[in-house]
Protein backbone atom coordinates (compact mmCIF):
# COMPACT_ATOMS: atom_id res chain seq x y z
CA UNK A 1 0.00 0.00 0.00
CA UNK A 2 1.47 3.42 -0.83
CA UNK A 3 -0.43 6.41 -0.23
CA UNK A 4 0.81 9.74 -1.16
CA UNK A 5 -0.28 13.37 0.34
CA UNK A 6 0.30 16.96 -0.83
CA UNK A 7 -0.76 20.32 0.86
CA UNK A 8 0.67 23.81 1.41
CA UNK A 9 0.17 26.22 3.26
CA UNK A 10 1.16 29.88 4.96
CA UNK A 11 4.15 30.09 6.60
CA UNK A 12 1.81 31.59 9.66
CA UNK A 13 2.87 30.17 13.61
CA UNK A 14 -0.48 29.01 13.68
CA UNK A 15 -0.27 26.19 11.09
CA UNK A 16 2.67 24.54 13.24
CA UNK A 17 0.18 23.04 14.84
CA UNK A 18 -1.96 22.04 11.98
CA UNK A 19 0.65 20.80 10.63
CA UNK A 20 2.06 18.41 13.17
CA UNK A 21 -2.07 17.30 13.92
CA UNK A 22 -2.27 16.73 9.80
CA UNK A 23 0.18 14.45 10.16
CA UNK A 24 -0.24 13.08 12.87
CA UNK A 25 -3.96 11.86 11.52
CA UNK A 26 -1.94 10.11 8.49
CA UNK A 27 -0.07 7.90 11.10
CA UNK A 28 -3.34 6.26 11.93
CA UNK A 29 -2.73 3.12 9.48
CA UNK A 30 0.27 2.28 11.26
CA UNK A 31 -1.22 1.34 14.33
CA UNK A 32 1.11 3.54 16.33
CA UNK A 33 2.27 3.83 19.70
CA UNK A 34 1.69 7.58 21.52
CA UNK A 35 5.39 7.70 21.77
CA UNK A 36 5.82 7.33 18.21
CA UNK A 37 2.43 9.86 17.63
CA UNK A 38 4.54 12.02 20.06
CA UNK A 39 8.01 11.90 18.00
CA UNK A 40 6.28 12.49 14.86
CA UNK A 41 4.16 15.64 15.72
CA UNK A 42 7.45 17.24 17.29
CA UNK A 43 9.26 16.66 14.24
CA UNK A 44 6.77 18.00 12.40
CA UNK A 45 6.30 21.11 14.48
CA UNK A 46 10.42 21.39 14.49
CA UNK A 47 10.76 21.50 10.86
CA UNK A 48 7.55 24.02 10.28
CA UNK A 49 8.68 26.33 13.31
CA UNK A 50 12.01 26.80 11.31
CA UNK A 51 10.30 27.55 7.97
CA UNK A 52 8.45 30.52 10.06
CA UNK A 53 11.21 31.71 11.89
CA UNK A 54 14.12 31.42 10.11
CA UNK A 55 13.32 30.84 6.12
CA UNK A 56 10.78 33.48 6.10
CA UNK A 57 11.55 35.89 9.48
CA UNK A 58 7.86 35.58 10.59
CA UNK A 59 7.16 37.91 7.60
CA UNK A 60 5.25 35.02 5.99
CA UNK A 61 5.71 32.50 2.33
CA UNK A 62 4.48 29.27 2.20
CA UNK A 63 5.22 25.74 3.42
CA UNK A 64 4.78 22.77 1.67
CA UNK A 65 4.23 19.67 3.35
CA UNK A 66 4.37 15.81 1.34
CA UNK A 67 4.34 12.21 3.03
CA UNK A 68 4.20 9.59 1.44
CA UNK A 69 3.02 5.89 3.71
CA UNK A 70 4.48 3.01 2.58
CA UNK A 71 4.85 -0.28 4.01
CA UNK A 72 5.51 0.34 7.83
CA UNK A 73 7.17 3.76 7.00
CA UNK A 74 6.21 7.47 6.67
CA UNK A 75 8.03 9.75 4.44
CA UNK A 76 8.05 13.43 5.38
CA UNK A 77 9.17 16.10 2.79
CA UNK A 78 9.33 19.60 4.44
CA UNK A 79 10.10 22.40 1.76
CA UNK A 80 9.99 25.96 2.26
CA UNK A 81 11.02 28.77 -0.55
CA UNK A 82 12.71 31.19 1.92
CA UNK A 83 16.20 32.60 2.48
CA UNK A 84 17.86 28.93 2.63
CA UNK A 85 20.83 27.59 5.31
CA UNK A 86 24.38 28.74 4.25
CA UNK A 87 25.75 26.29 6.84
CA UNK A 88 23.40 23.56 7.03
CA UNK A 89 26.24 21.58 9.06
CA UNK A 90 26.75 24.26 11.67
CA UNK A 91 22.55 25.01 11.62
CA UNK A 92 22.41 20.96 12.87
CA UNK A 93 24.76 21.34 15.87
CA UNK A 94 22.77 21.19 19.11
CA UNK A 95 22.20 24.69 20.78
CA UNK A 96 23.07 26.91 17.75
CA UNK A 97 20.84 29.09 16.66
CA UNK A 98 21.05 32.27 15.19
CA UNK A 99 17.96 34.05 16.89
CA UNK A 100 18.87 33.49 20.51
CA UNK A 101 17.15 36.97 20.99
CA UNK A 102 13.86 35.21 19.96
CA UNK A 103 14.50 32.61 22.60
CA UNK A 104 15.21 29.56 19.86
CA UNK A 105 17.05 27.22 21.97
CA UNK A 106 19.15 25.73 18.80
CA UNK A 107 16.93 22.55 19.13
CA UNK A 108 15.07 22.02 16.95
CA UNK A 109 17.31 19.67 14.54
CA UNK A 110 18.62 17.97 17.61
CA UNK A 111 15.15 16.83 18.21
CA UNK A 112 14.20 15.85 14.51
CA UNK A 113 16.80 13.54 14.97
CA UNK A 114 15.92 11.89 17.79
CA UNK A 115 12.84 11.68 17.10
CA UNK A 116 13.00 10.08 13.77
CA UNK A 117 14.86 7.35 11.98
CA UNK A 118 16.67 9.42 9.42
CA UNK A 119 17.10 13.15 8.32
CA UNK A 120 17.91 15.09 5.71
CA UNK A 121 18.47 18.90 4.76
CA UNK A 122 19.02 20.36 1.78
CA UNK A 123 19.12 24.05 1.39
CA UNK A 124 20.03 26.69 -1.22
CA UNK A 125 21.14 30.16 0.40
CA UNK A 126 18.23 32.67 -1.23
CA UNK A 127 15.61 29.47 -3.03
CA UNK A 128 14.89 27.79 0.12
CA UNK A 129 15.29 24.54 1.98
CA UNK A 130 13.98 20.56 1.90
CA UNK A 131 13.93 18.82 4.95
CA UNK A 132 13.51 14.98 4.51
CA UNK A 133 12.66 12.90 7.67
CA UNK A 134 11.61 9.29 7.94
CA UNK A 135 10.06 6.61 10.42
CA UNK A 136 9.46 3.07 10.51
CA UNK A 137 6.67 2.05 12.83
CA UNK A 138 6.84 -1.28 14.75
CA UNK A 139 3.33 -1.74 15.04
CA UNK A 140 1.52 -4.16 12.89
CA UNK A 141 -0.34 -1.92 9.95
CA UNK A 142 -3.97 -1.93 9.59
CA UNK A 143 -3.80 -2.53 6.13
CA UNK A 144 -2.19 -6.00 6.41
CA UNK A 145 -5.48 -7.30 7.38
CA UNK A 146 -6.72 -6.56 4.17
CA UNK A 147 -5.04 -9.41 1.92
CA UNK B 1 -6.20 32.27 22.64
CA UNK B 2 -6.55 35.72 23.86
CA UNK B 3 -3.96 37.84 25.88
CA UNK B 4 -7.29 37.26 28.75
CA UNK B 5 -7.15 33.85 28.91
CA UNK B 6 -3.11 33.61 29.02
CA UNK B 7 -3.74 35.79 31.95
CA UNK B 8 -5.42 34.33 33.78
CA UNK B 9 -2.75 31.29 33.65
CA UNK B 10 -0.15 33.06 35.73
CA UNK B 11 -0.24 33.99 39.43
CA UNK B 12 2.18 35.36 41.87
CA UNK B 13 2.64 33.03 45.22
CA UNK B 14 4.83 34.91 47.31
CA UNK B 15 7.74 35.76 45.42
CA UNK B 16 6.80 32.85 43.29
CA UNK B 17 5.59 33.43 39.70
CA UNK B 18 3.49 30.04 38.71
CA UNK B 19 2.62 29.55 35.26
CA UNK B 20 0.07 27.07 34.52
CA UNK B 21 1.36 26.33 30.76
CA UNK B 22 -1.63 25.89 27.83
CA UNK B 23 -2.21 21.93 26.52
CA UNK B 24 0.14 22.65 23.47
CA UNK B 25 3.55 24.65 23.65
CA UNK B 26 4.91 25.55 20.30
CA UNK B 27 6.62 28.65 18.88
CA UNK B 28 3.04 30.08 18.68
CA UNK B 29 2.21 29.26 22.22
CA UNK B 30 5.56 30.36 23.59
CA UNK B 31 5.50 33.30 22.33
CA UNK B 32 2.10 34.33 24.22
CA UNK B 33 3.31 33.01 27.55
CA UNK B 34 6.72 34.35 27.53
CA UNK B 35 5.36 38.15 27.02
CA UNK B 36 2.68 37.40 29.60
CA UNK B 37 5.46 36.16 32.47
CA UNK B 38 7.64 38.87 31.19
CA UNK B 39 5.39 41.37 31.81
CA UNK B 40 4.77 39.90 35.41
CA UNK B 41 8.84 40.00 35.42
CA UNK B 42 8.92 43.70 34.50
CA UNK B 43 6.31 44.63 37.70
CA UNK B 44 5.91 42.43 40.12
CA UNK B 45 8.92 41.13 42.31
CA UNK B 46 9.44 37.81 40.71
CA UNK B 47 12.20 35.83 42.23
CA UNK B 48 10.94 32.07 41.05
CA UNK B 49 9.55 30.57 37.97
CA UNK B 50 7.06 27.78 38.56
CA UNK B 51 6.36 25.86 35.32
CA UNK B 52 3.44 23.50 35.68
CA UNK B 53 2.75 21.12 33.09
CA UNK B 54 -0.31 19.88 34.42
CA UNK B 55 -2.43 20.39 31.30
CA UNK B 56 0.32 20.29 28.82
CA UNK B 57 0.91 17.02 26.41
CA UNK B 58 3.29 18.19 24.18
CA UNK B 59 6.08 20.68 23.92
CA UNK B 60 8.79 20.78 21.36
CA UNK B 61 12.09 22.54 21.31
CA UNK B 62 10.19 26.41 21.30
CA UNK B 63 9.33 25.63 25.24
CA UNK B 64 12.69 25.04 25.65
CA UNK B 65 13.49 28.47 24.66
CA UNK B 66 10.44 29.78 26.86
CA UNK B 67 12.04 28.22 29.82
CA UNK B 68 15.92 29.52 29.04
CA UNK B 69 14.59 33.11 28.77
CA UNK B 70 12.40 33.17 31.28
CA UNK B 71 15.32 31.53 33.78
CA UNK B 72 17.92 33.70 32.11
CA UNK B 73 15.43 36.84 33.20
CA UNK B 74 15.47 36.17 37.22
CA UNK B 75 19.45 34.43 37.39
CA UNK B 76 20.77 37.49 37.95
CA UNK B 77 19.12 37.99 41.14
CA UNK B 78 19.36 34.40 42.70
CA UNK B 79 16.00 32.78 40.89
CA UNK B 80 15.49 29.80 40.24
CA UNK B 81 13.26 27.65 37.71
CA UNK B 82 11.12 25.21 38.72
CA UNK B 83 9.05 22.27 36.76
CA UNK B 84 6.06 20.38 38.46
CA UNK B 85 3.53 17.89 37.01
CA UNK B 86 5.91 16.94 34.13
CA UNK B 87 4.49 13.76 32.31
CA UNK B 88 6.60 10.81 30.41
CA UNK B 89 7.04 12.84 27.13
CA UNK B 90 8.08 16.27 29.03
CA UNK B 91 10.47 14.50 31.13
CA UNK B 92 12.21 13.11 27.74
CA UNK B 93 11.79 16.61 26.55
CA UNK B 94 13.45 18.01 29.73
CA UNK B 95 16.62 15.01 29.57
CA UNK B 96 17.23 15.24 25.53
CA UNK B 97 17.41 19.59 25.45
CA UNK B 98 19.75 19.73 28.35
CA UNK B 99 17.14 21.75 30.23
CA UNK B 100 18.01 19.61 33.59
CA UNK B 101 20.81 21.53 34.56
CA UNK B 102 19.16 25.09 34.97
CA UNK B 103 15.50 23.33 35.95
CA UNK B 104 14.49 21.70 39.03
CA UNK B 105 12.04 19.37 38.25
CA UNK B 106 9.59 18.51 41.35
CA UNK B 107 7.86 14.99 41.25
Amino acid sequence: MRNEIKMEFDAVSANEAFARVAVAALLTPFNPTLEEVADVKTAVSEAVTNAVIHAYDEEGGKVALRCILEDSKIHIEIEDYGKGIENIRQAMEPLFTTKPELDRSGMGFSFMEAFMDELDVTSRPGEGTLVTMEKKFAGQPYAAEEE
Amino acid sequence: MSGNIMEERLQMIENYLMIRLPEEIDHHQAAKISKAADGYIMKEPVKHIVFDFEDTRFMDSSGVGLIVGRYKKIICFGGKVYAVNADERIRRIIGLSGLKNILNVIE
